[in-house]
């Protein structure tokens, strides 16, 4: 009782605000800044060199104009699209098969997590290499031999969501594995005595059970087509052509190739409000926030 | 090594639902169905493992191979004339630079980000004030902007400050972009120390900075072990703040070298696959000794 008294006394003794200082001044000026000047940004010309110029809404209104932008932001949906498909089947199975604590599962797993330790540049330089038509591992296959996977424009798409697919799936993977983990086995115990085969407690029991986890792989994954490029810049350059320059790519083009870093600032702002606004609409849809008190009273 | 794996695949799921351990895990009384091999899930499993295992095993063999056993040998089967060339290839092409380089940033964005986090996150797990509270959840926002959408205006102020082209560059908007998770990673392990530790501590007349080194630090150490994992992943994979913020060769970071690497090997891609492994090892090695804390590292603050 008596150390509970003291709680009002120890109350003067508690951290300051100033402990938080460093951490706000950090990321105030590396981050919140940025986000701020990118949409100032977006209302200026600006080549990179000197100062931005303010231009009023003109960036704006070519960006409404643009056919360009407006192809690669139907590229961009398509991807996501695209690669969602195929990545949450084949992360989920694949994580819930890992959740397992079978030894020979643990060993497997251990090696579908490896792609994970690779760099953007490795995995992109990696499959170039692997995907050469040439000399790469496709090329003496039987099949495959007979494409070339990054040169041909009809399929070049679908190269890439692979390759994309192989680079992120691992990190899918293990959030499904850590959440499959929480699922108490009585649930599963329960289902096999009322007769439940092991396919029909997969849909109604582990994927209702993984919804949570379902939704932030897929706000992590939409967000991220808006957004992330590196992979698809080291291994096609967004060609041949333009068949696979996704929005966020003609985003960094404009700006670090073609030095319109004021008009490449307005597209910015777009992936990031669309991103934003999407992953919004994934959390409303999917009832996010009621499943979220649910947990809680669980 | 990859043979092998593939070979004793095929039993891996009977050996699995058939095991005594998962028996005794789901309850031993239940029918004979969970005897039944999960068919489906080891195809899926042993495809997968194919699609993630051949293009590793071709890196590693294909970076000993001898440039003429490249071009002539079929590229799954093991190096004919196993070489070390590459490797020195890649050390005479400025590698120790690009290496130095990494290691001095993973190791400048670790300790900024301990270093930030540690107190901040302490304030907000023992100060429930308004201010501090409102820095939070600001900071979880945060969580949700990507870096790449932001490089134009990060390139902007690094040109402005006169950093273009330094480590610092590269150094300061990582660090700025791993503090969100970090904070997040740590705000929750210190709220789970029990509020009776802190009130103890208060007692013997410790004031807040005696609190954090004697309590707050030694009880942080996962968490810390967790965000530094995490961030150090960031900083050593890194591309695009070193693509868009650095030019010159005494500033260049390992990717960015191995980008490099393939328009100064050309054709030689055994180098260039040689350069990619050697990238590949410290971070490997590091999975070897830590696979619970890397993987706990890589997602920090979206796993539960």
């Amino acid at each position: 009782m008596s150390s509970r008294g003291s709680s009002t006394q120890t109350g003067q003794q508690r951290p300051s605000a100033w402990y938080a200082a460093p951490a706000v001044l950090f990321f105030g000026l590396f981050a919140v800044v940025p986000m701020l000047l990118v949409v100032y940004l977006s209302f200026t010309d600006w080549d990179g060199f000197g100062f931005p110029q303010p231009s009023g809404a003109g960036n704006w209104s070519r960006l409404a104009g643009d056919g360009e932008a407006r192809d690669a932001l139907v590229l961009t949906l398509v991807f996501m699209v695209l690669s969602w498909l195929v990545q949450t089947p084949v992360a989920l199975l694949i994580g819930v098969w890992a959740a397992g604590r079978q030894r020979n599962r643990a060993i497997l797993s251990s090696l579908f997590f490896l792609p994970l330790l690779l760099s953007t540049a490795a995995i992109a330089l990696l499959w170039r290499s692997v995907l050469d038509p040439n000399f790469g591992v496709t090329q003496s296959l039987p099949f495959l031999g007979q494409f070339n996977f990054l040169g041909d424009t009809s399929i070049v798409i679908y190269t890439v969501i692979f390759v994309i697919t192989w680079q992120y799936v691992p990190f899918h993977t293990l959030l499904y594995q850590a959440a499959a983990r929480t699922i108490p086995a009585s649930l599963y115990e329960a289902a096999t005595i009322d007769g439940a085969g092991r396919y029909k407690q997969f849909f109604q029991i582990t994927v209702p059970l993984l919804r949570y986890t379902i939704i932030t792989s897929t706000v992590l994954m939409v967000v991220g087509s808006f957004t992330t490029f590196d992979t698809v810049l080291i291994l096609t350059g967004g060609g041949p052509g333009t068949t696979t320059r996704i929005a966020p790519l003609y985003m960094y083009i404009t700006g670090f190739s073609a030095f319109e870093f004021g008009y490449a600032s307005a597209i910015a702002v777009l992936l990031l409000a669309l991103g934003a606004g999407l992953s919004l609409l994934v959390t409303k849809a999917t009832g996010f926030r009621d499943m979220n008190s649910q947990q809680e009273g669980a | 090594m990859t043979v092998a794996q593939t070979a004793t695949l095929p039993e891996a799921p009977t050996g699995a639902t058939a095991a005594p351990p998962v028996r005794r895990r789901r309850g031993g009384s239940t029918s004979g169905r969970r005897e039944r091999p999960n068919w489906l899930a080891g195809v899926l499993a042993t495809c997968w493992l194919v699609i993630v295992a051949v293009p590793l095993y071709y890196l590693v063999a294909a970076s000993f191979r001898t440039r003429q056993d490249y071009l002539s040998t079929s590229p799954l089967k093991p190096p004919t004339d196993p070489t070390i060339d590459n490797y020195v290839t890649v050390f005479e092409g400025g590698f120790l630079t690009y290496l130095t380089n990494n290691v001095i940033v993973t190791v400048a964005t670790v300790a900024i980000v301990v270093a930030v986090t540690v107190p901040a996150a302490y304030a907000v797990a023992r100060n429930a004030g308004p201010l501090v509270q409102r820095f939070f959840s600001i900071m979880l926002i945060g969580l949700a902007i990507p870096a790449q959408a932001t490089i134009i205006p990060v390139y902007l102020l690094i040109t402005q400050l006169r950093l273009y082209d330094t480590l610092l560059a590269i150094i300061l908007p990582t660090a700025a972009f791993a503090l969100p998770v970090a904070l997040l990673v740590m705000t929750n392990s210190l709220r789970d120390i029990p509020k009776e530790l802190y009130e103890a501590q208060t007692l013997d007349g410790a004031g807040p900075f005696g609190v954090l080194r004697n309590l707050v630090l030694p009880l942080a150490k996962p968490a810390i072990t967790t965000i530094s994992v995490f961030t150090a992943l960031n900083a050593w994979n890194g591309f695009l703040f070193p693509l868009v913020l650095t030019q010159s060769e005494s500033t260049r970071v390992l990717t960015l070298g191995l980008w490099d690497f393939q328009g100064q090997f050309g054709t030689n891609v055994p180098g260039l696959l040689a350069a990619v492994t050697l990238s590949v090892v410290p971070i490997f090695v590091l999975y070897l000794v830590g696979r619970r804390y890397l993987l706990s590292g890589l997602t920090a603050g979206f796993g539960k």
